[in-house]
């Protein structure tokens, strides 16, 4: 197997009273979509804010190693890391309608960034960011590229985003609920236009989401992060048909099911019981509290991640009892 | 329509709806100043030492003051209506002369503190905001109370005695050297050496209000996303507190300065006297003691064109800095 282009291990990340992400281990290859799917208060966008090295105030990572591109990002100092921010590793957010700044044109934000990391003039630089406007779908760019953000929608912010992100060609975008805030009908417009960047520029996509549905579609692997924890891991038919993880099976018998000929009239929604501050100072595994089939023996320990057929992970001693512990990831 | 031309219309209408407010003031300082015990022939007959029933009743006649109040203010409007800010019996000379005469002093004046109370108080609040919790912005919050709440003639006075007597550095009072011959750029020296330490004494009051303001924006704004954009694509924190949080941040502070300049403009009044300047503080003040109210309400009148004309200019300057307010 080659070498990833993101390869986190057993990075846990603590702010002085609690530790929102523990012993996370993950990989993106080049061209790869990996999506992290998860509640609220799962810890995916503090991984991406640790990825980015932006977390804020408190927070720190205590361990673990975040190798890209041939460095390890969680040790890197602060100057190095700035050149690899906006260059090579690059990140939208969740809120397009307060990600830019108000009084500075779209176009300035974008040559910001085009002028920090490629040393073009300043015409080269206009000229480029007017292409990355194109390039993005935002109609009317020699025009657009003098607006101030709030003239735009959020669909158009967001597109702007995605141009400041893939300005200057990064090796992995994390995108942190990219849509979320966004209507719906836009929604699938901004993940095309992330996919169709991701396939022409060979980049690595790292979509961080909450709706199972986004993954179905557009990612290559899932990753199901509960409580800080990796709980499941595999491709989408797999994760999203046959779960073997309590809490993934869950968060689908949550969600509405969207295969053909299918209505959310056919039947109630299921909701997990409980909520996820149970996990807190749980010494087990985490998702005990509220899972259906908890046994006994779940509270001594973490499960760690085991591997339940090739490319599929779980993370539940009810269906990894020990004996099957020797094919640890 | 071209941005100039906005402007312009902006400005015009503008001035147009500051015209009702200007009468208003004028009436309004008319009454109140009525209020005040006495008049000019008290105050002139005090001063000569003796006067007869006589001689206050040809006073009051000659100055128009036995008119009846309504009068009196109709007189003074229809002078006004003809450009006329009226006639200063003390100084013996029109009220617009005396006025003119002194407002250039008053407005350097201003403009310096101003200048001094911006700079300062943003570079203290950035300062206080980027070290927020820590020994720097303590020490600068006790020196911001302290300059908050200490009266400003106080720390004029103060000034003089540790920069013009025990230092000698600098001037005590006075706008220039008197007979000292200066042309050129010694006679701009020698002002501005005047101006230092009542400009400096006019606007640290301003210099710890706008610190203060300055640092919650800075620190509010540093809190928004669109910061954490500006850090993802790699811009050194220089950068980012330069142009992406400073400039949000002074927004609030010059809507604030705007406010502020009618609180600078009454705070001439005690510098201009402690410092012996001669500008429309003083002037007013004297007018005061003199019961000389064509001067008072010229002044006051004037003060009110000043505040209204840098209040427009504000909003120019924020629409300028903040394109969500588009100038219509």
């Amino acid at each position: 197997m080659t070498v990833p282009l993101l390869d986190v291990h057993d990075l846990t990340i603590a702010f002085p009273a609690a530790r929102p992400v523990r012993n996370l281990s993950f990989s993106v290859a080049g061209g790869e979509t990996v999506a992290i799917v998860g509640e609220s208060g799962s810890g995916k966008s503090l991984t991406a804010l640790a990825l980015m090295r932006l977390l804020p105030g408190a927070a720190r990572i205590s361990t673990g190693r975040i190798s890209f591109d041939g460095q390890d990002l969680a040790v890197l100092r602060e100057p190095a890391m700035r050149k690899v921010r906006g260059a090579r590793l690059a990140m939208i957010f969740q809120e397009p309608m307060t990600s830019l700044n108000p009084v500075l044109t779209i176009g300035a934000q974008i040559v910001d960034v085009l002028r920090l990391h490629e040393n073009l003039s300043r015409q080269a630089a206009r000229a480029r960011a007017i292409e990355l406007l194109d390039l993005v779908r935002v109609a009317d760019p020699h025009r657009r590229i003098d607006d101030y953000p709030h003239r735009l929608s959020g669909g158009m912010r967001q597109r702007v985003m995605i141009a400041i992100a893939v300005a200057c060609g990064p090796r992995l975008l994390i995108a942190d609920e990219p849509t979320t805030a966004l209507d719906v009908t836009i929604q699938a417009q901004v993940l095309d236009l992330l996919d169709g960047l991701r396939r022409d520029l060979g980049m690595g996509l790292l979509l961080i989401t909450h709706d199972l549905g986004v993954v179905g579609q557009w990612a290559d692997r899932v990753v199901v992060m509960y409580a800080g924890r990796k709980v499941e891991e595999g491709v989408p038919e797999v994760i999203l048909h046959r779960p073997r993880h309590p809490y993934t099976e869950g968060l689908l018998a949550a969600s509405p099911r969207t295969a053909e000929g299918s209505s959310y009239r056919d039947g109630l929604l299921r909701e997990i019981r409980g909520s996820i501050a149970s996990a807190a100072g749980e010494q087990g595994c985490p998702f005990r509290p509220r899972c259906p089939k908890a046994a006994p023996d779940c509270g001594h320990a973490p499960p760690p991640a085991v591997v339940v057929e090739p490319g599929h992970l779980a993370a539940c001693p009810v269906l990894n009892p020990p004996e099957a512990r020797d094919a640890v990831a | 329509m071209t941005t100039a031309r906005r402007v312009l219309k902006t400005l015009v209408r503008n001035g147009l709806a500051a015209i009702p407010t200007v009468l208003a003031i004028v009436i309004l300082n008319f009454f109140l100043l009525q209020l005040a015990p006495g008049d000019a022939a008290d105050v002139i007959a005090g001063e000569s030492g003796a006067a007869t029933e006589e001689s206050m009743r040809q006073l009051r006649a000659r100055l128009g003051l036995d008119l009846p109040v309504v009068a009196q203010l109709q007189a003074y409007l229809s002078n006004l209506a003809q450009g006329s800010l009226g006639f200063s019996p003390r100084y013996n000379m029109p009220v617009a002369d005396l006025i003119f005469q002194r407002l250039p002093q008053t407005l350097m004046l201003l403009g310096m503190a101003l200048g001094f109370a911006f700079v300062l108080g943003v570079t203290l609040g950035t300062v206080m905001a980027l070290n927020a919790g820590r020994w720097p912005d303590r020490m600068i919050s006790v020196l911001t109370l302290l300059l908050y709440s200490v009266p400003g003639f106080w720390i004029g006075l103060m000034l003089i005695v540790l920069f013009s007597i025990k230092l000698g550095w600098l001037p005590s009072g006075g706008a220039e050297t008197i007979a000292s011959g200066f042309t050129g750029l010694d006679l701009v020296l020698d002002r501005l050496r005047h101006m230092i330490l009542p400009s400096l004494t006019l606007s640290l009051f301003f210099i710890a209000v706008y610190a203060r303001l300055t640092r919650a924006a800075v620190m509010e704004v540093a809190e928004q996303d669109f910061v954490r954009t500006a850090r993802a694509k790699g811009l050194s924190g220089f950068t980012v507190g330069f142009r992406h949080v400073l400039r949000n941040a002074l927004l609030p502070v010059t809507t604030l300065a705007g406010m502020h300049i009618g609180g600078v403009l009454g705070g001439a009044v005690v510098v201009e006297t402690v410092f012996s300047w001669p500008g429309l503080g003083r002037l007013a003040f004297e007018a005061v003691l003199r019961r000389d109210y064509n001067v008072l309400l010229g002044v006051l009148l004037l003060s009110s064109f000043v505040v209204i004309i840098a209040n427009m200019l504000v909003d120019l300057l924020q629409a300028w800095l903040d394109p969500r307010i588009e100038v219509r």
